[in-house]
């Protein structure tokens, strides 16, 4: 279970799941890029994989939806759909068309923190997708015959993932209320009635501020060397107009002083849950020190089937059916550490949540199991390895790393940070970050029978 | 055309479609014991990964006991020989070996994937698994209450209402018309006994396949086999699952629900994969439904009138059936135009089929994304493992787009016009949709 990813898949729902994929298992991992940087300030990374004679290409904007303006939500996200239209050389739809021709595959996503676009190709084809990608980062044409009837879509999206789930829709109220000031109040997809009044000259304004080869960057993986893209990149991007430079405003979530609780009451919901999510620092935002010593804490107290929470809670107790907890310290601004679990039918959710209490009271009073700790610690530096084995895992990591501002070496030294956590960072970071003042609870629940 | 699009164009028609096969080098291995595996040998990273099938899948559940395959899938590692359901599970965690089991209509699969340091106790812990599940009751009754909590998740997802409603439709009282997962009662009545008559009677080497890709030899793979797979049964159980012809009779059901966008679905007879015009069969549809942003149904339904997220169509092979389903998500408002979309795109490909730049695309779009199945180890492994299950041989991969190519316009548009018959769509429309009715 994933709550608190935001990423939105442009255009298929399996881009969405294959994301989530990549990340969970590819976060760790020494992938031995190598970078350089064209003259007009676009960042070029190289991840070789010679399995097959495909690549993976990727370029990134360090733009999301949470650098959108106030009142503009969903606009990052509505204007990547719009990036599959009409530029000075192309006609709409025309981009994905030749890229098939061509036996390529692309998509296109969007978080809070970034933007991305993807082609997967024959090697010897590249050249093709660099020259399309190259052409719509300064030549889009958007005309209002292209822009409604993708408007509609976007709103079709929305409730496809949003409306008509009633988890889907607590976890944006969720989000809502935990982020006070902070732009990942808004939802990726935006709200419906701001994807309704966004215009053609906030989407045109939009792209001009953000899409710029110096906000952007260019991951190639697979069957390929820094040499030989070299040529190419400076052929297809290097040519491109640096723009201005923009700077990443956002605003500052202040002090949480009040547990939050939000309850989604549906028909159907047939098997309740509860999700406890509480405000924490990622590298770029807060306390630094917390992050890896909370990623550690996620997968000893409540990461599978082995961990605390769900052989308290699930075997011992027989309280829930599913029990667990989730962090991810890659954003931009604040994350947050969580916890959610789901009852045995006829235990009421109040018993599971003072269960759920309980626990985590337990870890702040007496400290997480040292002996633990070091088992999670050497299985995560496993998955370090695993991660290499895709083509598109490393291109993935990598590029959303430093697309949320991230350095190459916040991922290749991962594992060595992940190995020096210890007992004391752990218990500490728990301590600072487990505070129910700094809460939100939220209760899925059917709507007749209350609690249960 | 424009400039770009020409010199682009030209592109296209100077590259030759690299094949998929140049890096990758399959090899079938048999052991002392005469156990078959594919084997890929890659040494670049220190990752073994294995994929292993048994022909019979839930499918074969008794009637009543539905959602037996899919009880068994979940509950093999959960403790076998003399170790019990959390020391197995902290094995797996501690070493890093992902095991998992998972169960189709028509299919039992086991997928592994090991460090080379760890790979003997990898492959014992598979050797347990399969041969020696304790199946004690703590960890029977827990992923019974958690299959059962997903099923009631489920029951109220728009989209696999859509579907059970539309297999059930479909296959009537076949077994491919039950619910694969159970129901709540089926899983309730399921026994311990049940659990291990199931290991003894579908898990054999008879209808086992097995695909291995990393960092692993041929002799010490051969030598794995023997022992991971020497103490199966020889055969399974033999089993009998009739033919059938999936039921349309142009039937329209509507099934109540307060959402505000309405999930559609729809099927008819397809063709299995082994009829011989599986390819053109295969071709008609990337152009129809399949083929993701160039489809006719992606265009017609999305690009042009906004009308959903997606639109796709897909055939659906069994073994014993074949049916192409398709589908699309609208407004309620807009449900009764979409349908009338998604029919007229039916029977527009029934009638006039492909023209010869389509079928081009198609062909140079199937042969050359080819290689993009190629990109991880799971990938490869999953894809061997259909190869042997479809029993298309050894040369499959390298002959695969000359199969592709091969298919004329001729071939495509008659099976256009004798599959797609737009007056047996049998279609599920989940929702409060407008300008839809149920069919009395």
């Amino acid at each position: 279970m994933n709550f608190e990813k935001f990423y939105i898949g442009g255009r298929s729902f399996l881009a969405a799941v294959l994301l989530l994929f990549a990340f969970q298992t590819a976060e760790a991992g020494v992938f031995n890029p190598e970078t350089f940087t064209l003259k007009n300030g676009m960042q070029v990374v190289v991840i070789s994989n010679h399995r097959a004679p495909i690549v993976r290409h990727m370029v990134w904007y360090k733009v999301g939806a949470a650098d959108e303006p106030r009142g503009k939500s969903g606009i990052a996200h509505f204007f990547e759909h719009l990036m599959f239209k009409k530029t000075t050389t192309l006609k709409s739809g025309e981009f994905s068309r030749i890229i098939a021709k061509n036996g390529g595959r692309d998509n296109a996503f969007t978080s809070h923190d970034y933007t991305g676009y993807h082609q997967s190709i024959a090697v010897d084809r590249l050249g093709i997708v660099m020259k399309l990608e190259a052409d719509r980062m300064r030549g889009l044409i958007l005309e209002d015959d292209q822009i409604e009837p993708e408007r509609q879509v976007v709103l079709e999206e929305r409730r496809s993932r949003t409306d008509n789930s009633p988890g889907a829709k607590l976890s944006e109220q969720m989000s809502a209320a935990m982020f006070i000031n902070y732009p990942y109040h808004d939802p990726v997809i935006g709200w419906e009635h701001e994807i309704k009044a966004l215009t053609k000259a906030d989407l045109m304004k939009f792209y001009d501020q953000w899409y710029r080869p110096n906000n952007a960057i260019l991951v190639v993986a697979g069957d390929i060397t820094a040499a030989q893209l070299r040529p190419l990149a400076e052929k297809y991007y290097g040519s491109l107009p640096r723009g201005a430079d923009v700077k990443r405003e956002r605003t500052i979530e202040p002090p949480h002083n009040a547990a939050i609780r939000v309850t989604l009451r549906d028909a159907r919901v047939r098997q309740p849950s509860i999700r406890r999510r509480y405000l924490a620092p990622s590298l770029l935002y807060g306390e630094r020190g917390h992050v890896y010593p909370l990623e550690v804490l996620a997968q000893v107290f409540g990461g599978g089937t082995t961990s605390t929470l769900y052989r308290s809670l699930v075997i011992k107790q027989k309280l829930a059916v599913s029990a667990g907890a989730f962090y991810d310290g890659d954003n931009r601004g604040p994350s947050t550490f969580g916890f959610y679990a789901s009852p045995r039918p006829g235990v009421g959710i109040e018993k599971l949540e003072a269960a759920l209490d309980k626990e985590i009271a337990k870890l702040l009073d007496k400290g997480i199991d040292a002996k633990n700790v070091a088992r999670a610690i050497n299985t995560m530096q496993s998955e370090a390895i695993y991660a290499r084995d895709s083509i598109g895992g490393g291109a993935r990591v990598i590029g959303s790393a430093l697309a949320a501002g991230h350095t190459i070496a916040d991922v290749e030294e991962w594992p060595e940070r992940i190995s020096a956590v210890t007992k004391e960072q752990i218990d500490a970071a728990a301590k600072a970050i487990l505070q129910i003042k700094n809460s939100v609870t939220g209760l899925l629940l059917n709507k007749k029978k209350k609690g249960s | 055309m424009n400039k770009l699009l020409q010199s682009l164009t030209l592109a296209i028609s100077l590259f030759v479609i690299a094949g998929p096969s140049s890096a990758i080098e399959i090899k079938q291995v048999t052991s002392a014991k005469g156990i078959k595996a594919w084997l890929v040998e890659d040494h670049t990273n220190p990752i073994i990964t294995v994929d292993i099938a048994f022909r019979g899948g839930s499918a074969l559940d008794p009637a009543g006991k539905e959602g037996l395959a899919n009880l068994v899938s979940a509950t093999l590692d959960e403790g076998a020989g003399a170790i019990k359901s959390q020391a197995f599970q902290q094995k797996l965690e501690d070493l890093a070996i992902s095991l998992s089991f998972s169960s189709r209509l028509d299919s039992f699969s086991g997928s592994l994937r090991t460090l080379k340091k760890n790979q003997t106790i990898a492959f014992n812990l598979l050797r347990l698994a399969l041969t020696e599940p304790r199946f004690d009751a703590e960890p029977i009754a827990r992923i019974r209450g958690q299959i059962i909590a997903n099923i009631r998740r489920q029951s109220e997802n728009p989209r696999r209402i859509a579907r059970r409603t539309l297999f059930k439709k479909l296959f009537q009282d076949h077994p491919y018309g039950r619910p694969s997962n159970g129901t709540e009662d089926s899983v309730n009545v399921i026994k311990i006994a049940d659990l291990k008559i199931f290991v003894e009677q579908r898990l054999a080497r008879n209808n086992l396949v097995v695909s291995v890709i990393g960092d692993i030899t041929e002799a010490d793979l051969k030598a794995q086999l023997d022992k991971t797979f020497g103490a199966l049964p020889a055969k399974a159980m033999p089993w009998e699952l009739a033919e059938i012809t999936p039921d349309a009779t142009k039937k329209t059901i509507v099934v109540d629900k307060a959402i505000p966008q309405s999930i559609i679905t729809f099927a008819q007879p397809g063709i299995k994969r082994d009829h011989p015009d599986f390819f053109p069969a295969y071709v008609m549809n990337y152009v129809l439904g399949g083929g993701g942003f160039e489809s006719r149904l992606y265009e017609e339904v999305r690009e042009k009138r906004g009308l959903a997220y997606s639109a796709y169509s897909y055939l659906a092979p069994l073994d014993h059936a074949g049916i192409i389903i398709g589908g699309a998500g609208t407004a309620n408002a807009r449900t009764g135009e979409t349908v009338t979309v998604l029919r007229d795109e039916w029977a527009k490909m029934h009638k006039k089929g492909l023209n010869s730049r389509e079928l081009k695309d198609a062909k140079t779009y199937l042969t050359g994304s080819y290689p993009l199945r190629f990109s991880s180890s799971g990938r490869i492994a999953g894809m061997m493992t259909a190869i042997q299950m479809e029993k298309l041989g050894l040369g499959y991969i390298k002959k695969r787009n000359s199969l592709i190519e091969a298919v004329t316009l001729k071939d495509v548009n008659r099976v256009a016009a004798e599959m797609l018959d737009p007056e047996k769509l049998t279609m599920v429309v989940v929702g409060k949709p407008k300008g839809v009715t149920s069919t009395p």
